[in-house]
């Protein structure tokens, strides 16, 4: 689409292209871009183009239908494997073993969590549980190699989109946005709250209520534009947070493993179930596991729309 | 005796949690250099610990369980050692630190001063995540550490942060999530037809099954599923296509970690699992060892192949690697405990072959691009004597001339092949044309490094400065090398002692 048809386009459609925030700002220099960007598009459509007649050839041909042949052979096993495996829920299933059965008896009584999930993932297998919170660590580590600003990720067009979007944040344009975000932003962080505090008292816990904190920051972040995000976010913050609810996790986990390991009697109380303050460790884990996954929701959407928290 | 019972069960958790300790504090610390000497601090702690545990696990010949909490084994986690484990530590340990030692000035040199700490984070996490796996006794433990050693080894290919490097990341991450999917199935399938994800209790699981006929089919598969994905995570032959562009576009030290730690972490989980829970009599009986033989010895050769039509040594090197990942599968499709044996000597063999090749590699072809317009390596053994001979010595471990370390494992391979008479005579003829392939295209560049200078070349001479820790750690990984090379029957038979320790 160029310049002329963008003009030209019907009320509809450009009421379309307003919702889907294509055609949120009407800069100049916007303009500009958009006919730049097109232009690059359609040499790269070409060099595509051209690209696919070359590799037409019998060689490809015959790797397409290899592909397809394994795709669908192994698409027929795992069907015809999964409708031999024990049917979902039927009592006499393998799955149905001492192990759950333990779990289900005593596990009010050995870990305090009236949460069944909760006692089983932050105390049974608390092991498992501490290296997906490390996955979740690692990952956003990982992103922040690959998209933080630096001498070598840094363009001329990204810093003019940014500047957009701040100018745009600071115009009267948002205002419902922003509206809506004030009003939201303490609720579903209050309720993320709810939802980690109570992870060993009813279904929830550090994973469900992190993601949720992590998208009230986000709405936030989105709304408000970084500077004001930052005001309590900053990068060093961020870090410092992450690895403290990781740090507790490990040394307080680590304690636990450390007396199991060497049949020592822990001294940790498993309170009274049922009671907020309850469940042993549970609760401090479920803590620090949705600090943990907010930090992360909240650093893999900075770094992706800004490069930087 | 240096250590009671109750201290040295200790090691394995408090290795796996002094890796990622390191991990998750030097995010706090933003200098780079601090950043290493932390990193190679904990390296170095993990390798001290190891050895005791080895010492101590060798004089008691004895395979222990550690519980991770206080639940015991079909309900919590848990971890298990023996003399396998505690070797492998101690290699893992080795190599890691001297690999990091001698590829730092480069990591200085190819990523980012304020990225260098983020870099360091994830070779913690990996360590850790290596360790994990060597430890593990349950295998969704295994699965959760798989899911943090892909990141991490996506994460130190890429923080070069060059094109090609992202580009190979891409790749390398698509085969990775591929090979995680197949272990994820296989697992998930495993749980459903067992109820168990410890291994004591599937392994009894499993021999039900497999005596009473129930679920057949999908046992099956689950072991099958389970080994190819382990296959594709480690690079056998059809599924190494990640590897060479990986391996040339990583920094040095990525390369030789990923090639010569990073693959093996995931065989010997297999090991692990194939001892521990399906039992070898059985992945006979389903003819899986057939398989993983016959890509084994393809890609013992088709890697060589490879490796003769390419001419960046990078690519040459990471060509070798899948070779070499053939000669340890073939030791696995043997299906005997002698050639489980000798696979597990020769992934020792790599491991101290294989980053050595990779860090001095990456010393020469920084010289010639600092010395020259183009990087051919010809002569560059004269401008740096250690890296040369560094280089040499790897040559000649990998092609299997004795006094180093491939030999042995090499000569183990061979006889374990006595013990299955069928696949014998296969075994001995791909062995030995794989070994002439090798030398076909490792002595050429040697030949090249240790080419006579010209006159004109000897004048125009650029004398790089000298990298003391890479020419320690090259000393170091030389002495390593003849140490495997020449005490392999040590190591055997600790090995040996570790495979019946976990029947």
């Amino acid at each position: 689409m160029d310049n002329n048809s963008h003009d030209n386009m019907g009320k509809w459609e450009k009421f379309f292209r307003w919702v889907n925030g294509e055609d949120s700002i009407d800069s100049v220099w916007e303009k500009e871009l958009r006919s730049r960007v097109i232009g690059r598009r359609k040499q790269r459509r070409k060099s595509m183009e051209e690209n696919i007649t070359k590799i037409n050839s019998y060689g490809r041909k015959f790797y397409i239908l290899l592909s397809v042949f394994v795709t669908v052979a192994y698409i027929g096993i795992l069907l015809y494997t999964a409708s031999l495996l024990p049917e979902h829920g039927a009592p006499l299933n393998p799955a149905n073993n001492e192990v759950s059965k333990r779990y289900i008896e005593s596990g009010v009584e050995e870990t305090g969590a009236i949460n069944i999930v909760s006692a089983m993932i932050l105390d049974y297998r608390a092991f498992d549980t501490f290296g997906e919170t490390v996955v979740l660590f690692t990952s956003v580590t990982c992103v922040a190699i690959l998209l933080k600003r630096d001498k070598n990720n840094i363009c001329a067009r990204e810093d003019r989109e940014a500047a957009l979007d701040e100018a745009a944040l600071n115009s009267d344009k948002s205002a419902i946005l922003k509206f809506v975000a004030r009003l939201v932003f303490p609720i579903i962080t209050l309720y993320g709250i709810y939802v980690i505090l109570n992870g060993h008292l009813s279904p929830g816990g550090g994973f469900s209520g992190g993601t949720i904190i992590g998208a009230g920051l986000i709405l936030y972040s989105s709304a408000y534009g970084e500077h004001r995000a930052r005001q309590f976010m900053s990068g060093k913050r961020f870090t410092g947070i992450t690895a403290a609810a990781l740090l507790v996790y490990f040394v307080s986990k680590g304690y636990s493993f450390f007396t199991g390991g060497n049949h020592i009697e822990s001294v940790i109380p498993t309170g009274t179930p049922g009671k907020l303050l309850s469940g042993g460790l549970i609760l401090p884990l479920n803590i620090c596991v949705g600090v943990v996954v907010a930090c992360t929701m909240y650093g893999f959407y900075s770094y992706f729309t800004k490069g930087d928290i | 005796m240096i250590l009671t019972h109750n201290i040295a069960h200790n090691i394995p958790f408090i290795s796996i949690f002094i890796a990622i300790f390191a991990g998750i504090v030097t995010p706090l610390i933003s200098d780079g250099r601090k950043s290493r000497i932390f990193h190679l601090s904990a390296v170095a702690a993990v390798g001290i610990l190891s050895a005791l545990l080895l010492i101590h696990v060798n004089a008691n010949q004895e395979r222990f369980t550690f519980l991770m909490g206080h639940f015991p084994s079909p309900w919590g986690n848990e971890l298990k050692a023996g003399p396998m484990e505690a070797v492998m530590a101690v290699v893992f340990s080795v190599v890691m630190f001297l690999t990091v030692t001698g590829g730092q000035y480069m990591i200085e040199k190819d990523i980012l001063p304020e990225k260098q700490n983020l870099y360091y984070v994830m070779l913690n996490l990996l360590f850790g995540s290596m360790l994990a796996l060597i430890y593990t006794n349950d295998i969704f433990t295994g699965y959760v550490f798989i899911e943090i050693n892909t990141i991490c080894s996506c994460a130190v290919i890429m923080s070069k942060d060059s094109g090609n490097g992202i580009l190979a990341t891409i790749r390398y991450l698509i085969m990775s999530i591929l090979g995680s999917g197949l272990i994820l199935f296989s697992i998930a399938m495993l749980y459903t037809v067992t109820g168990h994800l410890l291994f004591p209790q599937l392994k009894s699981g499993v021999m039900k099954l497999v005596n009473t006929g129930y679920y057949s089919f999908p046992l099956m598969i689950t072991a099958g599923l389970f080994t190819l994905g382990i296959a594709v995570k480690s690079a056998l032959f059809p599924f190494h296509t990640m590897l060479p562009g990986a391996y040339d576009a990583a920094t040095p030290s990525s390369s030789g970690i990923l090639s010569g730690l990073v693959l093996k972490s995931y065989i010997i989980f297999l090991i692990k699992v194939y001892y521990c829970v399906f039992t070898i009599e059985y992945l006979k009986e389903i003819k899986i060892t057939n398989l993983i033989f016959f890509l084994g010895v393809c890609g013992m050769i088709f890697g060589s192949v490879m490796a003769l039509k390419e001419r960046r040594i990078r690519r040459v090197l990471a060509y070798s690697s899948v070779a070499q990942i053939g000669y340890i599968y073939m030791g696995l499709g043997l299906g005997t405990s002698v050639g489980v044996t000798a696979a597990m000597l020769h992934v020792v063999a790599h491991a101290v072959t294989k980053s050595l090749l990779f860090v001095c590699t990456g010393r020469m072809k920084d010289i010639s691009l600092a010395g020259e317009a183009d990087h051919c390596l010809k002569g560059i053994g004269h401008k740096d004597r250690i890296a040369g001979i560094g280089f040499t010595v790897g040559a000649l471990s990998i092609i299997g001339i004795p006094l180093f370390a491939g030999f042995a494992s090499k000569l183990y391979l061979a006889i374990a092949s006595f013990y299955s008479p069928v696949k014998m005579a296969v075994a001995l003829i791909m062995l030995a044309v794989s070994m002439v392939l090798n030398a076909m295209y490792f002595i050429p560049p040697v030949v090249d490094i240790w080419h006579p200078l010209t006159e004109k070349d000897a004048n125009s001479k650029i004398v790089p400065c000298v990298v003391p820790t890479f020419a320690a750690a090259v000393v170091l990984f030389i002495a390593v090398n003849f140490l495997v090379g020449t005490c392999y029957d040590r190591i055997y038979d600790i090995f040996e002692v570790g495979v019946a320790l976990m029947h």
